[in-house]
Parts: structure tokens; C-alpha cells; sequence
């Protein structure tokens, strides 16, 4: 069957995947349908309420790329403090790593 | 018409080059024709390497030998059985690799052209695009080790100056720096080991090195250069640092661009591993070297791109971690190149799933440089910190970003998840464990293009960026003819594992076949 990609334990058909999600996407557009149509766009009711005080800017709710994963960078800290300064910047320590590289790989390969 | 198809190897370089030479001229004298000028020279390139593709997939292996009369021997009666004249030789793999060279590089001019409309200096710009293209197809096409490293060099000189074309305050030109210098030595290294094979084998054709090798420690020193110097090309951990400090500068399109240069390197890491060495070493080492090279990839990759706040350095680290997909797939079937039981159960595909991702990656990679380059265009901002609510200005942009980024994170059904599931079950079944992290790798990176597209387009409208408006209609071009492929290749991976996959990874486990096409005669 067109689509039917063997991948050693049993075959992906992204077509059948296609098929199976635009059912479930129209099911789901159907029980949406069925919903009380009771939005007004631009009315009183789409506004957020924040505890009764002014929305801030709209600069101010978005949430900036620098803010996101925190806690994931500070669970590794540890790891992180020791990565990112092998990345200086610095070309000789570039082609210090290389060289490493080169040395490891060779003793490697001599000795297995 | 058929001088022009038996002569079509030649015309891959023939071609771009010829246009290069001619672009600084036409930019000097017909400035009106200079855009239809690269446009035309880009689409008479990819032509020629889709034609010569074809004929290998429909035809079989090409070898194309310089200066020698059509049918000639590659190796004339009276040279002892050595081939002496430079020698192209297209199998399975050059073809995968050329078409995807070819598309990448056609989608890229057209973004160029419009997205580089106001900058001065684009005749320098578009000659130096099409020497690096000359430099790609040179690299994957060519049966002779010293030509490799010509085409090596010219490479990595034009994706050097590429890089410094916008020189921003002089980042630009420190990043172009440091590509230039580790690449230089790379080569240089690939240089050394050539010249130990060519010292024991008075040879520089690599199917009548691959015929002689033997065992010797001279050529586990020149084996241990190559793959070194060729992961580094690739940007590979640990050899990847200056890769992000390039891509991260270069015009976006180049960038694009120079993914598929990267790639030239890994062609040739797995060209020189399994062509010319592997009937004689033990690939189980050989092997875990490169999927340790892998993982590593896939992990620090990953890891470096979740904090970082440069769009375009995130993108960078992700191509490093996506490097390491490929190598772990085509490291499991070297691993096992020995093994026809484990070879037949899951090394080819290991192998196939490997060199999926390679084209997968050129695609999706090159997709999101060019939507992230879109978004720069407008704002001229690389920061994420800085940008949000784009989706409300940027729609097609935001569209093909989306895509590229389900494709990178393995979300079906693009092409993606397609080679990635590929590794993930052939992977399992030699090592559980990598196959696990490969997973893991793949939800941090879901994680990391979450963050990413969340800054970029997601939230409200933002004052600043209230005037922005979506790109031109050719950039957009260029974006829809790498989405096509994203979208394509996922829904019949079927078909392309079949019609290219397959022969590429047969092409390269096979190195029987590749020793005969040259010493045999071949075309």
C-alpha cells in the first residue's frame, strides 16, 4: 500500500494517520458545534479579569523567550556551568578540542 | 543532446562555475538582468544535478573520467591497472546527496534574490553562492581524494566569505574567523591523510585505494584524520564550536545553504568509512566511534539550544544535535557491517533511516533558517527576548516555521518523524539505551521550537512590530518549495525510501560495487 514505510519492527502509514486524524479533528468540530453559541467578540466578556485590576500593556503579558525553560537550566545547573564555558568563543580552545578529538579517537581505535 | 547527457558530470561543475565567473560582468554592465541572471544560473545547476541523479537511480553508477575519450577505460591499458586521470565516479549516495543539494539550493537563490534586493555587493555574493555550490556537488560527485579536498577547500573558502557577507559591526566577520581557521586545519588534516594513502598506494583514485587497503597503522592514522576533520565539517560534537558562531552571523539564506555544506562533510566521512575502509578494520569500533560521535551530538546539541535567546545560534545548535541522528543511524550499521544476521534485521535500517534524516534535515533545517530569516528581514531582530505577536503580521512565515519545527521534533506526519522513527526501532534493537536518548533528544527539541515559536509569533500583537508585514512574494517562494518536501516526504516515505534511500545505503555498504563501476569500466 502506498504509504506503508517498514521500519524493522512494523510500518508507519502516515496517509492512514491523515485519514484517522481528520476524523477525530471533524468529530471533534461537531461537538463543538453542538456548544452554546454565547460569544460576542470585542464585548465586556472577552477581557481578562485580573482581580479587578487594569490590563497591563500589551507588551507586558507576553511572555519573552527569556523567561521560558528557568527552571529547567536551573534543575541543570551544574551541567550547564560546566558546558557553556567550553564554548568561549576562543578559536585555539576550537582547535584544542580538536585536537583532543583527534588523540582520543586514534587511541581508541588502536587499542579496540 | 547526448553529448550534453554523456557530459553532464562535467557540467556540474562546469555549470555554476561558468556562471559565477560571469555574474560579476553581467552586474557591472546589465545590472536590470542581474536577478533573472542567478536565478537562471541556480535553476540550470540544480537541472543539471537532477538530471545526472536521475540517470544514476534509472541507469546505474556513472563514471565519468576527464580528458578521456566516451567509453574509455577509467584506468587505460597501459597504466598498470592504476586510474590516473581525475575521475568522477556517481553512485546511490552522490545522487541522494546532489538532489538534495539541488533543492536546497534552488529554494535558497530565490529567497536571495529578494531578501538581498537592497544590499550592495550581490554579484560578489551570488558568485561566491554559486562556488559553494560547485564546491557541494564537486565533493559528492568526485572518485579522486585530492579533487575531494579541492572541492573541500573551495567549500569552506566560499561558505567562509558567505558567512561575512553582512559584516555587523564585525561579528560577521570574527565568526566567518573562526570557520575559515578550523576549517583550514580540517582540511589540512585531510590533506595529511591523503597524502599517507598516496604515499602507500600511488594512487589518488579512491576505488583503486579502496581496492589495495589493507590493515596498517599509517592507514588507521590517516582513517582517525578523515573521520576527525569530516565530523568537524559536519559539526559534530566535539568539533561543532564553531559552527553556531557561523551560522549564527551568516545572511539566513546562507545559512541555509550551509547545511548542505555541512553535509558534503559527513558524504564524506561515510564515503571514506565505508568505501575505502570497510572490508579491512574492525567496524564494531570504527562504528561506536561514530555513534558516540552521535550522541554527544544529539545531546550537547539539544541542551546548548534550549537557553539560548539568539534565534538564530538556537537554530545553530540544533543543527549540530540533528547531525547526531545521522551519525547514530549510519554508526549502528557500521557497527554491524559485519554481522549479515544483525545487518539484515536492523542495520539497513539503521543505515536507511541515517541518510533519510540527512535529506529530511537539509529540508526542515533550511526551511526554518529561511522563515527565521524572514522574520529578521522585517524586524531586524535576532533576539527572542525582543520579538513576539509576529503571527498576527506574518502568517505564511508563521506557517512554514510551524512546519519546519513539527518536522525537526519528529511530529508526524512530516518528513521528520519518518527517518526518525526509522533510527528509533533499528537503533533499539542494537541499543536500547540510545534509542531512549534519541527519543528524550526529541521532546527537548519539541520543547525548544516550543519556546521558539511561542516568542516569535505567539501573544499579542506587540506596539513595535505593529507595521511589520509579511515578506515578498519570492522569499515566500523559496519557503514553499522546501515546505512541499517537508510535507511530501513525510506522507510517502515509502516511496522516497524506495527510490532514493535505499540505492544511497546499497551504494555505501556495498563497496564491491563502487570498486568494479571504476576498475570494471562502468557507463
Amino acid at each position: 500500500m502506498i504509504g506503508d514505510l517498514i521500519t524493522g519492527y512494523g510500518f508507519w502509514n502516515p496517509l492512514i494517520w491523515v485519514v484517522v486524524m481528520a476524523t477525530g479533528l471533524l468529530f471533534a468540530w461537531l461537538i463543538w458545534r453542538c456548544g452554546e453559541s454565547d460569544y460576542d467578540k470585542g464585548t465586556e466578556q472577552t477581557k481578562p479579569y485580573l482581580s479587578g485590576n487594569d490590563e497591563p500593556e500589551k507588551g507586558a503579558v507576553h511572555i519573552r523567550g527569556g523567561n521560558m525553560y528557568w527552571g529547567f537550566t536551573q534543575a541543570l545547573k551544574g551541567y550547564y556551568d560546566k558546558l557553556v564555558p567550553l564554548h568561549s568563543g576562543v578559536v585555539n580552545d576550537y582547535l584544542a578540542w580538536f585536537l583532543i578529538g583527534v588523540i582520543v579517537i586514534f587511541v581508541v581505535v588502536i587499542v579496540l | 543532446m547526448n553529448m550534453l547527457l554523456d557530459n553532464m558530470p562535467a557540467l556540474l561543475i562546469a555549470v555554476p562555475l561558468f556562471f559565477a565567473f560571469l555574474i560579476p560582468i553581467i552586474g557591472k554592465f546589465a545590472p536590470k538582468i542581474h536577478d533573472v541572471w542567478i536565478i537562471l544560473a541556480s535553476f540550470v545547476s540544480s537541472l543539471t544535478a537532477v538530471i545526472t541523479a536521475v540517470t544514476v537511480f534509472t541507469k546505474g553508477t556513472i563514471v565519468y573520467v576527464f580528458g578521456a575519450a566516451a567509453g574509455s577505460p577509467a584506468a587505460p591499458i597501459d597504466s598498470g591497472g592504476i586510474p590516473f586521470r581525475i575521475i568522477f565516479t556517481i553512485d546511490g549516495f552522490c545522487a541522494f546527496m546532489l538532489l538534495s543539494a539541488a533543492i536546497v539550493s534552488f529554494a535558497v537563490v530565490l529567497y536571495l534574490v529578494s531578501s538581498q534586493k537592497e544590499r550592495s555587493g550581490k554579484s560578489e555574493l551570488y558568485a561566491l553562492y554559486l562556488l559553494l555550490t560547485a564546491g557541494i556537488f564537486g565533493m559528492v560527485s568526485t572518485g579522486d581524494l585530492f579533487n575531494f579536498f579541492v572541492f573541500l577547500e573551495i567549500n569552506s573558502l566560499a561558505g567562509a566569505a558567505l558567512v561575512s557577507y553582512h559584516r555587523k559591526g564585525g561579528i560577521a566577520a570574527e565568526g566567518a574567523l573562526k570557520y575559515l581557521i578550523v576549517n583550514t586545519v580540517g582540511g589540512l588534516m585531510v590533506l595529511f591523510g591523503i597524502g599517507l594513502l598516496y604515499a602507500q598506494y600511488n594512487s589518488l583514485n579512491m576505488a583503486f585505494i579502496a581496492s589495495q587497503m589493507s590493515f596498517t597503522t599509517v592507514n588507521i592514522v590517516a582513517l582517525v584524520l578523515f573521520i576527525t576533520a569530516l565530523a568537524m565539517k559536519a559539526g559534530s560534537v566535539p568539533f561543532h564550536f564553531a559552527t553556531p558562531d557561523a551560522y549564527s552571523v551568516a545572511p539566513s539564506g546562507i545559512t541555509a545553504a550551509m547545511i548542505v555544506a555541512s553535509q558534503a562533510g559527513l558524504y564524506g566521512l561515510f564515503r571514506i568509512v565505508f568505501t575505502l575502509y570497510g572490508d579491512i578494520f574492525n567496524t564494531v569500533t570504527i562504528g561506536w566511534v561514530v555513534i558516540i560521535l552521535g550522541v554527544l551530538s544529539m545531546v550537547i546539541g539539544v541542551t546548548m539550544a534550549i537557553p539560548q535567546k539568539d534565534v538564530k545560534r538556537l537554530l545553530a545548535y540544533h543543527a549540530v544535535s540533528q547531525t547526531g541522528y545521522m551519525l547514530l543511524g549510519v554508526g549502528v550499521a557500521l557497527a554491524v557491517l559485519g554481522d549479515p544476521l544483525a545487518m539484515a534485521a536492523f542495520g539497513q535500517t539503521a543505515m536507511e533511516g541515517g541518510l533519510f534524516h540527512i535529506i529530511n534535515h537539509a529540508m526542515y533545517k533550511g526551511l526554518l533558517f529561511l522563515a527565521v530569516g524572514a522574520v529578521i528581514y522585517r524586524t531586524g531582530v535576532w533576539s527572542l527576548n525582543k520579538m513576539g505577536g509576529l503571527g498576527h503580521n506574518m502568517k505564511w512565515t508563521m506557517i512554514f516555521f510551524l512546519i519546519g519545527a513539527l518536522a525537526i521534533a519528529g511530529i508526524p506526519p512530516f518528513n521528520g518523524f519518518a527517518s526518525k522513527l526509522m533510527i528509533y526501532e533499528s537503533v533499539f534493537a542494537f541499543n536500547p539505551a540510545l534509542s531512549i536518548i534519541a527519543m528524550v533528544v526529541s521532546i527537548l527539541t519539541l520543547a525548544s521550537f516550543m519556546k521558539v515559536f511561542h516568542s516569535m509569533f505567539m501573544g499579542p500583537q506587540l506596539p513595535e512590530y505593529a507595521e511589520v508585514k509579511e515578506v515578498p512574494k519570492l522569499m515566500i517562494a523559496g519557503m514553499v518549495i522546501l515546505t512541499i518536501f517537508v510535507i511530501g516526504f513525510g506522507l510517502v516515505p515509502d516511496l522516497v525510501v524506495n527510490n532514493l534511500i535505499t540505492p544511497a545505503a546499497d551504494a555505501l555498504i556495498n563497496n564491491g560495487a563502487y570498486i568494479t563501476a571504476v576498475l570494471g569500466g562502468g557507463l
